[in-house]
């Protein structure tokens, strides 16, 4: 008996959304298959890997993270040129996490200057993380989609309670947002379907669904991830063919796990390689379930997560 | 198609004799339909009715044991694609290599990392359950290592083409139940024998993903059930290809040749152990029943530990935390106590949280059936007299001198409810995410 390889037939396709502008803008999404299914369909754009660079020196980074950016960590400008001309980062994701209400609590207005600095600064295309906290970020956000303007960044967290203020600006300024939601099917479409209504281009949403690092609910992320993209590639659910991103790193290093030294528990080996694999095992899952943009920190798990897709994209 | 347990039904001999263990053809039958029987257990079936049965009423991926006693490695058996769509059942067993070219210290060095490397959490022990015993010229080495493996508990891949010499590892391993690896073209009927007069699992080496089908075929037609399959492929988008095409085929097509677990080798795909550790993680989620790695150290095993006991959880069900008083950061008397719900997921993000504070703190876990704080509040498991009785039965009285316990900031409406349970304590509520923890501990007075 003659072997065929069942194959699925795809009745969707994810919508393609390109990041930045220029020679070095990249495109995510535009898949019409399973991730890294390509014996079925297409998936031209490879899963991304985004650099995560701080608004502000980090507090409480291990030395072993802050290791291969020690002598820029202090300067966001220096920091995003760094993971570009060093480490080939291909994506600047800037998180404003000295504007956290929770934290540091810098105005909006100081912080934007750094936005500023830094997309005037690189080539690539840059992602914008916010504080999650939906005032702050009403606020932070817009100020940042105007300071960007004509630079094509993508903007977020944008929730349910302030997807108007960020998505009108976003849509005046021509700028991406990042919908997210708390890993739920549902509610990923539901704000998809807000933004749409008010006026936000297909092509310029990508979804947020919240994420888990190893050990600490990466179960929930990975299986939502898939549900999305069976619905989006098989139940022709328009709502939910947007390209997935997955701010993780600070998910993976914040833990328990990557924090311990070897002479804290033998067991767990040595640091350094223990919270790498830890990172990029996040990143590698969730490229698998359907991640099109993984936020990652150190430049050790960036290459390998990157040489791994290159493998199951030959 | 598999049948129904109705269509199962009319096919038995309706007497309800009972040997099968169950009461009645019906449940048997219905046993039958949800895969939790084998059409063996019923004495009487005709053998017109056992052909059309045993076709349908076989789980589309037959279960595999490897190994016996607490070490025993159930593979296959699963019946969804994606988790979400029920849960997958059996996780990839993890195997180290030893072979016969590596001297005496390093392969006792191996041995004893799966003794080593073991982890608790959540209650569950994560560890790696098997070695792979493999042959490279050295035969008398070959065997010693079958005898040394045959003093400890982990389950044994065999791995030999020679059949003599899988004989002879086999009448040393035999009480193990070990994996045979492999049967090939060239030996497939001597592997296939020796499989049968053992009863041990087989697993079979293909060129590729046709060629182990036909192989499968082949063996199964000597009468052979325990099958593995291995297509041959080294290339890491290759043989990630084939693990999909395996699983597809035998559930959504009921295509028997490869109706069977996997065991794959990024051992074999790369001199990178890092990138080898990622290339097993994409097998854990996609569809491996065994992943032979070259080697273990801590920092590699760990998180391919964690990520399979992700992959793996039941979605169905939450994990869950004892319940009791966690002491977090060495804390005293005067330490602040926090109460919270027994979700897993909750108690390591909380508990995470505040190790990070440094402050020493005690953690009360109350049990809500694995409920995280919000939907156990909702349901009522999370409410001021449920909290205050746990909170005076836990023995955290005992364990401070000061009235004060933190409550999560999303169950900031039982403060009432509680204070008035617990006379003369100070309710206080705390952050509503964990994250914010840190923050709010440190200026805990």
């Amino acid at each position: 008996m003659a072997f065929e390889i069942p194959k699925i037939r795809y009745t969707g396709k994810i919508q393609e959304v390109a990041v930045g502008t220029g020679k070095r803008a990249v495109r995510v999404g535009g898949a019409s298959c399973y991730p890294f299914y390509r014996f079925e369909g297409e998936m031209p754009n490879p899963t991304r890997v985004a650099f995560e660079v701080w608004d502000h020196r980090p507090e409480d980074w291990q030395e072993w993270a802050v290791e291969p950016y020690k002598d820029v960590i202090h300067d966001p400008v220096a920091w995003a040129k760094k993971s570009i001309d060093a480490y080939g980062a291909e994506v600047i994701a800037l998180q404003l996490k000295s504007a956290d209400p929770n934290g540091m609590d810098r105005p909006a207005d100081e912080v934007v200057r750094v936005v500023q600095d830094v997309v005037n600064a690189i080539d690539v295309p840059l992602i914008i993380w916010g504080t999650a906290n939906d005032e702050k970020d009403a606020d932070l956000l817009r100020k940042a989609a105007e300071v960007c303007e004509g630079k094509n960044v993508a903007i977020g967290p944008v929730s349910e309670k302030n997807y108007k203020q960020i998505g009108a600006m976003a849509i005046g300024y021509g700028q991406i947002v990042m919908a997210s939601t708390p890993i739920d099917v549902n509610l990923a479409k539901q704000l998809n379907i807000l933004l749409g209504n008010l006026g936000m281009p297909d092509e310029k949403v990508l979804m947020d669904p919240t994420t888990g690092g190893i050990g600490y609910g990466l179960e929930y992320s990975y299986s939502v991830i898939e549900r999305d993209r069976m619905a989006a590639l098989t139940q022709e659910d328009v709502k939910l063919q947007h390209p997935v991103i997955c701010n993780l790193a600070h998910e993976v290093w914040k833990t328990r796990e990557s924090r311990l030294k070897r002479e804290d528990d033998e067991k767990l080996g040595d640091e350094l390689k223990r919270s790498i694999l830890m990172e990029s095992i996040t990143a590698m899952s969730l490229a698998i379930a359907g991640a099109d943009i993984v936020i990652m920190r150190h430049p050790e798990s960036a290459k390998l997560v990157k040489e791994m897709i290159g493998e199951l994209m030959k | 198609m598999a049948l129904t347990g109705i269509q199962i039904f009319k096919l038995l001999p309706k007497t309800n004799c009972g040997e099968c263990k169950f009461p009645t053809c019906l449940a048997f039958a219905m046993a039958l339909a949800a895969g939790k029987a084998e059409l063996d257990a019923c004495p009487h079936v005709s053998p017109e009715a056992r052909a059309e049965l045993s076709d349908a009423s076989a789980p589309p991926i037959r279960q595999v044991g490897i190994g016996v006693g607490d070490y025993e490695v159930r593979i296959g058996g699963e019946t969804v694609m994606f988790r979400h769509e029920k849960t997958f059942f059996n996780k990839p067993g993890l195997a180290i290599l030893i072979t016969d070219a590596m001297d005496e210290a390093e392969a006792e060095r191996r041995f004893a990392k799966l003794s080593l490397y073991q982890y608790e959490r959540v209650g569950l022990t994560l560890r790696p359950e098997l070695v792979a015993l493999k042959e490279t010229g050295n035969k008398e080495r070959f065997l010693n290592l079958v005898r040394k493996a045959c003093g400890m508990p982990y389950s044994i891949i065999l791995m030999t083409l020679d059949a003599a010499l899988m004989k002879e590892a086999l009448d040393i391993a035999k009480e193990r139940r070990p994996l045979m690896y492999a049967a090939t073209e060239e030996n497939y009927e001597e592997f296939g024998n020796m499989a049968k007069n053992y009863g041990a699992p087989l697993a079979v080496k293909g060129q590729n993903i046709e060629e182990a089908a036909t192989l499968s075929e082949k063996l199964t037609g000597m009468g052979i059930k325990d099958l593995v399959l291995d297509t041959g492929q080294r290339s890491v988008r290759d043989s990630f290809y084939d693990q999909v095409c395996i699983r597809r085929a035998a559930l959504l097509n009921k295509y028997k040749p490869l109706g069977f677990p996997t065991i794959t080798f990024p051992c074999e795909m790369t001199d990178n152990p890092m990138k080898e550790v990622l290339i097993a993680s994409a097998f854990v989620a996609k569809y491996a029943g065994i992943i032979v790695m070259s080697d273990f150290e801590g920092e590699t095993l760990f998180p391919l530990l964690l990520q399979r006991l992700n992959i793996y959880t039941d979605p169905q069900r939450p994990m869950t935390t004892k319940e009791g008083i966690y002491p977090i950061n060495n804390p005293d008397e005067s330490s602040p106590v926090l109460v919270t719900c027994n979700f897993s997921l909750t108690y390591f993000i909380v508990s995470g949280e505040i190790e990070n504070s440094r402050v020493p703190s005690w953690l009360c876990v109350m049990d809500t059936e694995g409920l995280s704080v919000m939907t156990a509040w909702a349901a009522g498991k999370f409410v001021g007299d449920l909290v205050g009785a746990f909170m005076k039965k836990c023995g955290i009285i005992e364990k401070v001198h000061h009235k004060k316990v933190i409550i999560p900031g999303y169950a900031a409406g039982i403060l009432g409810d509680l204070e008035e349970e617990l006379p003369g304590w100070e309710v206080l509520v705390g952050p509503r995410e964990a994250a914010h923890l840190p923050a709010y501990l440190r200026m805990w007075k």
